[in-house]
């Protein structure tokens, strides 16, 4: 095949790339979206075994297949609230294979062009390096964000002396080791900045905690990205290029988004240490003062006599598994003719969009399932608020409370409609580790239990 | 694929700068509500870095290269299959929605 064709065939493979994005401006057209990307893919692989030096199709045809079959396998036995690691599992492997493609350029430089063993070009050596960093860093980072979001590691942020100067200075070693890899071009060298980076993409992740990883998620994603550009560049392939900044730039205004729904600048939510620790003083205070307890009888007597219930899930939901009990919930009152809808906060969850995906798999019509600039002015013609596994996310004192550490972050006015349901397994704080004043007012009745009960036990209570 | 010159290397800026715009508007476009299948989306397509390790992996022979080539295919291929099908299984539940109501937002 000529190199025009190529070209040619790997240029309808990004466009198709960038449809496959563009569908995602609606569920309608976001299945198409899927299709254009996975032919884009096809055709991507069949142009490059098309190369005339690509000559051992067995090998590869097996090692597609053993990736495609562990691939497949996971992704349908995935359960969707476990959505979150599972996309921090694959991030560490495009980081993962990055590197591995960097290193066959830098043992093979001859298949690639970019020169001989021993006198690769420089510019080749600079990009190859730099993918290779990106490469193991998402890596690193990835396989922690996993952990965490998985629970084999402590979701709490891990912080201590001088944790940034550290950082800032195996980032400096890791630039002096390039240049010396560009210099020398020795494979010792080469393999001292992949661990190097590896340690620091542990290192990055580490102070972030659990509630702050959608944004590392989003990071993640966008490094990968990176990555690959940064092999790109080193193969002259346009098409890595371009889809490597396709998705670097998604990954980075998902952070962005995810950032501004707390109201931190990324680099706040990349310093970390958030949360956990902050002083109780605020809880104290609230000690004396009464919290109205009820039950499922009582959530359904009040919610049965409203015209209107708006729900607010968070991370509580996902963790009960919930999704399916709520939705039934949300059926009965809908058939006794109650308008039941969704309020999703931005960074609800532990990924971008993580609690729409849930509710989808409950069968929720996403119609229903409204976003926070779209419902908050309709809570005070509500009657209900039924907060579900929620709670930072509605929390007054981020508009009251200037020295609160959510001051600033966008909520949702529960506070406003009639009357609010809270169910919470206990009065413990919210991630933030600020007191929600919300649960001593006297139209807040607070549920108590496994969110996934309380619903099953309301779903009871409607349909006696 | 040609040379490495600095020729290359500015048109690779090019390609690189104008996909970043791109990204930026159609990105911007995607509804916040399908932002998780959008990672599942992102993370498939970055994997078309397995074109990479198809060329390492693609000379007869066995030598270190083309070992690393092949983990790179199979790392990459877990990532194709695996982002497009957990992709597809997530869109596939926000489409069930449309039979059951058919009114739009």
């Amino acid at each position: 095949m000529s190199s025009n064709m190529v070209a040619i065939l790997y240029l309808i493979s990004a466009l198709l790339f960038i449809f496959a994005l563009r569908g995602l401006s609606h569920p309608e057209s976001s299945r198409m979206g899927n299709i254009f990307g996975i032919i884009g893919m096809i055709i991507a692989v069949f142009t490059t075994l098309m190369f005339k030096s690509v000559l051992s199709y067995y090998e590869i045809g097996a090692a597609i297949l053993i990736g495609g079959a562990i691939g497949s396998f996971i992704a349908l036995r995935i359960e969707m609230t476990a959505l979150p690691q599972l996309v921090a599992a694959f991030h560490s492997l495009v980081g993962l294979a990055a590197v591995f493609v960097a290193a066959a350029a830098f043992y093979d430089p001859v298949a690639f062009s970019i020169g001989k063993v021993g006198s690769i070009k420089t510019a080749s050596l600079i990009e190859m390096s730099i993918g290779t960093f990106i490469g193991a860093i998402t890596f690193s980072g990835s396989v922690l964000a996993f952990g965490k979001l998985q629970g084999t590691i402590s979701g709490k942020p891990i912080v201590f002396k001088f944790q940034h100067l550290i950082n800032a200075l195996i980032f400096l070693l890791i630039i002096f080791l390039i240049i010396l890899f560009v210099i020398n071009q020795s494979p010792t060298i080469f393999w001292t900045i992949v661990i190097v980076s590896i340690l620091l993409g542990f290192l990055v992740v580490i102070p972030i905690g659990g509630a702050d990883m959608p944004v590392v998620v989003s990071m993640l994603n966008s490094y990968s990205g990176w990555a690959a550009c940064g092999i790109g560049f080193t193969l002259s392939n346009n098409l890595l290029i371009i889809t490597g900044a396709l998705v670097g730039a998604s990954g980075a205004i998902l952070s962005y988004i995810m950032s501004k729904g707390m109201n931190r600048s990324i680099i706040n939510v990349v310093l970390g240490g958030f949360g956990g620790e902050q002083d109780t003083s605020a809880s104290k205070d609230n000690s004396d003062k009464i919290v109205k307890q009820g039950n499922a009888e009582d959530a359904a007597y009040i919610m049965k006599n409203a015209d209107s219930v708006i729900i607010v899930p968070g991370y509580g939901m996902a963790v009960a598994q919930a999704q399916h009990a709520l939705r039934e919930m949300g059926d009965i009152l809908k058939k006794e003719g109650i308008e039941v809808r969704y309020a999703i906060h931005p960074v609800a969850g532990r990924m971008p969009g993580h609690m729409n995906v849930l509710l989808a798999e409950a069968n929720v019509p996403y119609e229903e399932v409204l976003e926070l600039d779209e419902i908050n002015h309709d809570f005070p013609m509500t009657e209900v608020s039924f907060v579900i596994g929620a709670n930072d996310v509605t929390n007054p004192a981020a508009k009251t409370d200037e020295s609160s550490p959510i001051f600033g972050m966008p909520i949702l006015d529960v506070e406003k409609s009639q009357s609010v349901l809270f169910v919470k397994r206990s009065m413990a704080t919210g991630y933030s580790g600020v007191d929600n004043e919300l649960f001593y007012r006297d139209n807040t009745t607070m549920l108590f239990g496994d969110a996934k009960k309380m619903c099953e036990d309301i779903v009871k209570s409607l349909s006696a | 694929m040609e040379a490495h010159s600095s020729e290359v290397f500015v048109i690779g800026l090019t390609v690189f700068f104008l996909a970043c715009i791109i990204g930026y508007y159609v990105v911007w476009s995607v509804t916040p509500a399908l932002h998780s299948p959008l990672m599942g989306v992102t993370n498939a397509i970055s994997s078309v870095i397995i074109v990479g390790a198809i060329l390492a992996a693609g000379p007869q022979g066995f030598d270190t290269s083309k070992i690393f080539g092949l983990i790179g295919v199979v790392l990459a291929s877990v990532n194709i299959f695996g982002g497009f099908l957990v992709t597809y299984r997530m869109l596939s539940m926000f489409k069930k929605k449309t039979k059951k109501t058919k009114e739009k937002e």
